[in-house]
């Protein structure tokens, strides 16, 4: 599990990085089980909603009016804030957003911080920054302290330990925590955990977290989550560090009604979270009296630049496109190279990095459409995904060794063909004669060269048939009826 | 009735099949067939690789053609939903208003074989008889682009002697994807994999669909498996009579 790498900048492409994980019959086996029983739950729920699309269209509206008004309503953010005791600090990439939040940590000298789970840390990664400066991070979330006392990377949005199943929590617990009493059942487990985290609880004095909504309107940071020790970090330590993107910032504190009906719903199939916390600035006697919150940017301003791929923003990971997926269904999150896996991933992570790395990522969908169908936030990630495709094509098609690659080829000579309907009539013939020697007598194809190959690996193919339809039609008599 | 056959690329060449059964089953009916030799491609293939510019060619070449025709019936789902959900964006970028507002025009006319049958000439009756056992597989672009709904189910709930069985996971896709099968063949295999079990459990002889291109997939890899099934379009289906049984256009 070590060899995963979810930093775009030096992933493997996802067909790449697939492979391996399709061989791992058990992660498979976790991700279909774990995505079937949460897409059950939700189709439940989201079924009694009566008015779900009128929610879907009002939250969609809610995020464009934001997107569009973005600075607007940042600057309403920290204005209320800080009028409220907080501290706004903006970093524009990981490396600032890194280092303001390790200085806010040196500066309280604690040289231990607690966590929720935000995977903005994980998208900037701020667990090796704090182990450098000499700070030890404790993940709290219990997926995410499956996968730190596991040494492995998260594959989920919402439930970063989703391919991983119980035996092997039990296994990692009885390693990492010397629990060898520990059985398989997640009652067990789970007491397992708390016991562990209570001490962190109650001993560490900071705790760093995400955020799933700003309210510009009043300061107000929100934070639903199903576990409660979220509720513990945000409470008991003196000092509190949100980091959230830019784009989670909401205008008003009525959105809310909209935004955490259609959450709730989509991620986890419940009606309502467990734990939803609200918090404005810093209340003089209750909860941290030193709070910070961190707004990043990284690369996400540039993607408001794009009218079609402007809806990327919208986003208020849910994790129902992942779950729906049929793409991550097979491959789970690793192969995406990024904490953003699936269909959202596919769309955020090449943005992000403005295309210079995770190129492959816009191709790993079969364009099927389910995660358009489910988004709360109606974002069209098929339209987004053929979007960057062209945009990944038109930089690619400038190289020069692009001459000789059989896909760009292909490509070319598909047009010229295609462009006259004389040039297709003899593309025909000459395709049926040219495959000739590949099909065989029961009139077909098992193996092919090159780009075929990728086909024949696992399909056969009819070969092209004597008399094409238009052959058909032009020797049909010509008396009409 | 009249109507322009807009048979697809890929249906002319590899599965003719197809189109004949589109003008049996059509004529049958009373309509009237036109085809326009210049016909080629609907740009799907190009556009959805990230070729937009040449996608722009295919777009442009398919209202100048259609601009005038009744009404146009495509016997496949994804180059439907590529017109539907892809030609305005490229209409727009092209820039030229008078095809633009050609395409506009044009597209109310614009018709999935399904919808042509059940909304233009309103019947879900063809006549039909196929004494097979049949599953049906709901390609992604007719289920989520299209929306064809239940309009494939009231043909073939009314095509005597046929025996429907119902398919788990309906609206999971094939893993097809046009060139995602190739350049990501391995998940896509994954994908097929997985259909292919859901399918083989129905136990039906023939599994149909109103897009070749899906078709192609899982007919592949149930031929290189040997599995007792075959794929069939719709239209054959509904084609086949008493008297004019499927093999005669198989």
């Amino acid at each position: 599990m070590s060899q995963v790498v979810l930093n775009p900048r030096n992933a493997p492409p996802f067909p790449q990085a697939a492979l391996p994980i399709l061989r791992d019959t058990q992660l498979r086996k976790n991700v279909a089980h774990a995505t079937d029983v949460i897409q059950a739950k939700r189709a439940l729920l989201v079924a009694e909603k009566q008015d779900w699309q009128e929610l879907r269209a009002a939250a969609a509206a809610i995020k464009d009016e934001t997107l569009q008004h973005l600075d607007k309503y940042l600057i309403e953010f920290q204005e209320r804030c800080t009028a409220t005791g907080g501290t706004v600090h903006w970093a524009s990439s990981p490396g600032d957003a890194r280092r303001i939040i390790v200085k806010i940590v040196q500066e309280t000298k604690a040289k231990e911080v607690i966590k929720i789970k935000t995977m903005t840390s994980a998208e900037i990664d701020l667990n090796p920054a704090l182990i450098a400066a000499g700070i030890r991070p404790f993940e709290t979330d219990l997926a995410e302290l499956i996968l730190q006392l596991g040494d492995d990377e998260p594959s989920h949005i919402v439930a970063p330990a989703l391919h991983v199943n119980r035996s092997q929590v039990r296994e990692i617990f009885a390693r990492r925590m010397g629990r060898h009493d520990l059985t398989d059942d997640p009652q067990a487990l789970t007491a397992a955990a708390r016991t562990y985290l209570r001490t962190k609880f109650l001993g560490v004095d900071t705790a760093i977290c995400g955020a799933n909504f700003l309210v510009a309107e009043t300061g107000a940071v929100t934070i639903v989550e199903s576990e409660g020790n979220g509720r513990m970090c945000l409470t008991l330590p003196r000092t509190l560090i949100a980091l959230a993107g830019i784009e989670k910032v909401i205008p008003k504190f009525r959105d809310l009604e909209v935004m955490l009906q259609l959450l709730a719903r989509s991620a986890t199939g419940e009606r309502m979270n467990p734990y939803s916390s609200l918090w404005t600035g810093v209340t003089p006697g209750d909860g941290p009296q030193n709070f910070h919150v961190v707004l990043l940017d990284n690369g996400r301003s540039s993607i408001l630049a794009h009218h079609t791929e402007r809806q990327t923003l919208r986003c208020i990971r849910c994790a129902a496109c992942q779950n729906t997926c049929p793409v991550y269904r097979q491959t789970g999150g690793h192969a995406y190279g990024s904490v953003y896996g699936g269909p959202i991933g596919a769309i955020l992570t090449p943005q992000l990095m403005q295309l210079e790395h995770a190129q492959s990522l816009p191709y790993a969908s079969s364009l099927c459409g389910a995660c358009y169908e489910v988004c709360p936030v109606k974002i069209n990630i098929p339209e987004i995904l053929i979007d960057l495709r062209a945009q990944v094509t038109d930089r690619e098609r400038k190289q020069m060794f692009r001459i000789f690659d059989p896909m760009y080829l292909a490509m070319r000579v598909a047009n010229v063909v295609l462009a006259s309907p004389w040039r297709f009539r003899w593309a025909q013939r000459l395709g049926r004669v040219g495959l000739l020697p590949f099909t065989r007598k029961d009139g077909w194809i098992h193996s092919l060269p090159s780009l075929g190959s990728r086909w024949t690996m696992t399909r056969d193919l009819r070969g092209i048939p004597n008399q094409s339809f238009r052959q058909w039609w032009r020797s049909r008599p010509t008396v009409k009826r | 009735m009249q109507a322009s056959l807009f048979i697809t690329c890929y249906n002319d060449t590899l599965f003719p099949e197809t189109g004949r059964a589109v003008v049996h089953l059509l004529e049958r009916l009373g309509v009237e067939l036109d085809f326009h030799p210049r016909q080629t491609c609907c740009g799907q293939m190009h556009a959805n690789t990230g070729f937009r510019a040449e996608a722009f060619s295919q777009a442009k070449r398919f209202v100048r053609l259609y601009e005038k025709a009744e009404a146009v019936v495509i016997p496949s789902t994804s180059c439907v939903a590529m017109i539907r959900d892809q030609f305005p964006g490229l209409m727009q970028e092209l820039g030229n208003e008078s095809l633009r507002k050609g395409f506009h025009a044009l597209l109310p006319r614009v018709f999935e074989l399904s919808e042509f049958l059940i909304d233009k000439l309103g019947v879900d009756d063809v006549g039909a008889y196929f004494p097979h056992r049949v599953t049906y597989h709901a390609s992604c672009h007719g289920l989520r682009g299209l929306h064809v709904g239940d309009r494939p189910f009231r043909l073939l709930r009314k095509v005597r002697g046929i025996e429907l069985a119902p398919l788990e996971n309906l609206d999971r896709c094939c893993g097809f994807g046009g060139t995602f099968s190739i350049k990501n063949a391995e998940v896509s295999s994954a994908m097929l994999s997985e259909k292919l079990r859901d399918l083989l459990a129905t136990r039906a002889e023939y599994c149909t669909a109103l897009d070749n291109s899906c078709l192609m997939h899982l007919g592949g890899a149930m031929h290189r498996e040997f599995a007792p099934m075959r794929t069939l379009h719709l239209a054959q289906i509904l084609a086949s009579t008493e008297t004019t049984p499927m093999e005669e256009f198989a």
